[in-house]
């Protein structure tokens, strides 16, 4: 137990540095921005004095690591910055953006649960058969398939052609199956055949045929005793996955308009606005870093043949 | 070689042809051409895959944007492998601190941001061109191949022959590029392939965003962002550069898995 409690304190302690690195890349992006960024900013044909200004609004004429410590220091309190021209809150712009993402992510990832297990499982138990070869020709596609080809194609289907959901926007969840399935897509594909693949090496396992030799019905043997042990790396992906999800949703709220913290960073990219830039950058940095670590304390506790070191 | 390797090398093959007679296939004149009577027209005999919002002949920009896929693709995946095989060599070479500081922080690092966020990062404040772009992807793609390189270099140098090669006075430098590199290219190539998919894919996704090739070179990505206003009254703007994007990355992930399960017989098994 005390082994145990070590290492969830030394995985927590290995976040911060990787924490602190995420942080510190997100502050000199600003800084990679070729030429002056406040003249980017106001344009080539505004005054020296508005490029002085927006360069102080910006923190850009102080010394490096003055910026870099006051970056922090505003990480801390709360402050992180402000739309130059409309003097909006970059935090309180991503806070009314952010559950719409995690709304999103969550959503694709119960979708993809659901779908990848059956599929991978039959894939798995039929191995061989034109079931297995259907599963994985459809999991490549998946993968294949990129979300904004695939997505306007959903909307073409069900919101054009039979008007069952609507095109785009938020709301209920008629709004959210399309994006959902669209983001889900690329996440059940790696599902399915990491479930097959996993449900394949416990089908080899002496407990299977000791289960099958007491008589136990295939289907108890396979959804009671081989799922249990194979879910284990499912579990690790999905948590893994939830991070590529944030990113992918980047992506998908622009196809499909989502109000979300991805198509909050394509606006500020394009109004050129850098602390809002950095601030959905950094949110969703933040999140697959938090994500990634809770994932991987699970893992330890789900299977305790993992070695704690 | 099983059958969707060889249907993936045959794809591949094709892609990569097309992308080199891509100027003979279809001029740049072609590529530019707008004819504003005839916008969005839906394929027909001549124009194949029909016309974009501005009249433009979309097959010749299709063939166009295949060129700019695989340069994109290529570059990036050179690059990163380059950098990522030095890297991991040096990490597995080496050891001590330099494999601490390498695979124990750098790779911990970059493998904790979505790299796709990170090339967005990149190219949002660099500006976009397919310069930053190809940078931008490759920052993000050498952590593979690193960590592939440091995994063989150090299975590699345990083996006889690198005692055998140190002995004799060979220096670092030639026992990692003469003696452990050629040992350690098959998963090398099978992640080039599966890169090469990624890679497009990416590119795709960013130029989608806006932040991927610039204005007027045609790109599969930017064709669909382009035409999002037509997506529903004429879907062959969004169908034909989707199934492009499609194809490829189907291609070079058939030829990837082909070749890793060649290379590699526990595959197989699997």
């Amino acid at each position: 137990m005390r082994g145990l409690a070590l290492a969830i304190i030394r995985r927590l302690l290995f976040t911060i540095p990787v924490l602190w690195a995420v942080v510190t890349l997100v502050f000199l992006l600003i800084h990679i921005v070729p030429g002056d960024p406040a003249r980017q900013l106001v344009g080539e044909n505004a005054s020296e004095a508005q490029v002085q200004a927006v360069r102080a609004d910006l923190g850009l004429d102080k010394p490096l690591f003055t910026q870099y410590t006051s970056y922090w220091k505003g990480l801390v309190r709360g402050d992180w910055g402000q739309n130059p021209v409309t003097r909006q809150s970059v935090l309180e712009r991503i806070s009314s953006r952010y559950p719409a993402t995690i709304k999103l992510a969550m959503a694709a990832m119960i979708l993809a649960t659901l779908v990848s297990i059956p599929l991978g499982v039959t894939a798995a138990t039929h191995r061989g058969s034109l079931i297995d070869s259907g599963s994985t020709l459809v999991a490549l596609l998946g993968i294949s398939l990129p979300s904004f080809a695939l997505g306007p194609l959903l909307i073409l289907l069900f919101s054009v052609e039979l008007g069952i959901t609507p095109v785009s926007g938020a709301g209920g969840l008629g709004n959210l199956i399309l994006p959902a399935v669209t983001l889900a897509a690329g996440l059940s594909a790696i599902l399915t055949r990491i479930v097959r693949s996993s449900v394949l090496e416990e089908l080899g396992e002496d407990y299977v045929r000791t289960a099958r030799a007491k008589g136990l019905p295939e289907r108890t043997v396979i959804y009671k005793h081989v799922l249990k042990n194979g879910l284990i790396p499912v579990v690790t992906v999905l948590g893994l996955q939830f991070g590529v999800l944030l990113a992918g949703a980047i992506i998908t709220e622009r196809v499909f308009s989502w109000p979300g913290v991805g198509s909050l960073l394509v606006d500020s990219i394009s109004e050129r606005d850098y602390k809002l830039t950095q601030g959905c950058i950094l949110v969703i940095a933040v999140t697959y870093v938090l994500v990634n670590t809770a994932t991987d304390l699970a893992y330890r506790y789900l299977d305790p043949r993992i070695k704690i070191d | 070689m099983n059958i969707s390797a060889k249907v993936g090398l045959g794809v591949v093959g094709l892609l990569v042809l097309v992308a080199a007679l891509s100027p003979l296939l279809a001029s740049w004149e072609k590529v530019q051409s707008q004819d504003l009577v005839s916008r969005l027209d839906p394929p027909d005999r001549v124009h194949l895959m029909g016309r974009d919002q501005l009249g433009r002949d979309v097959m010749a920009r299709i063939i166009y944007g295949t060129r700019v896929s695989m340069l994109v693709g290529i570059s990036v995946v050179g690059a990163s492998s380059i950098i990522g095989v030095l890297i991991g060599a040096l990490a597995g070479y080496k050891g001590g601190w330099a494999d601490r500081l390498i695979s124990g922080f750098l790779f911990n690092v970059f493998l904790s941001f979505p790299g796709i966020l990170l090339a967005i990062a990149m190219v949002a404040f660099l500006g976009p061109s397919i310069k930053n772009l190809i940078i931008a992807l490759s920052v993000i793609g050498w952590v593979g191949y690193a960590r592939l390189m440091r995994a063989q270099v150090l299975k590699v140098r345990e083996y006889d022959f690198i005692t055998a090669a140190r002995a004799l006075g060979a220096s670092d430098l030639r026992i990692v590029f003469k003696h452990i590199l050629p040992n350690s290219i098959q998963p090398l190539i099978v992640q080039a392939s599966l890169g090469m998919a990624g890679a497009i894919l990416a590119e795709a996704g960013l130029s989608f965003l806006g932040l991927g090739v610039p204005e007027p070179i045609p790109s599969w990505g930017k064709m669909i962002d382009d035409s999002r206003e037509f997506w529903f009254t004429a879907p062959h703007l969004f169908i034909f550069p989707g199934l492009m994007i499609a194809l490829s990355v189907l291609a070079y992930n058939f030829l990837g898995d082909g070749l890793r399960e060649r290379l590699d017989p526990k595959q197989r098994a699997r």
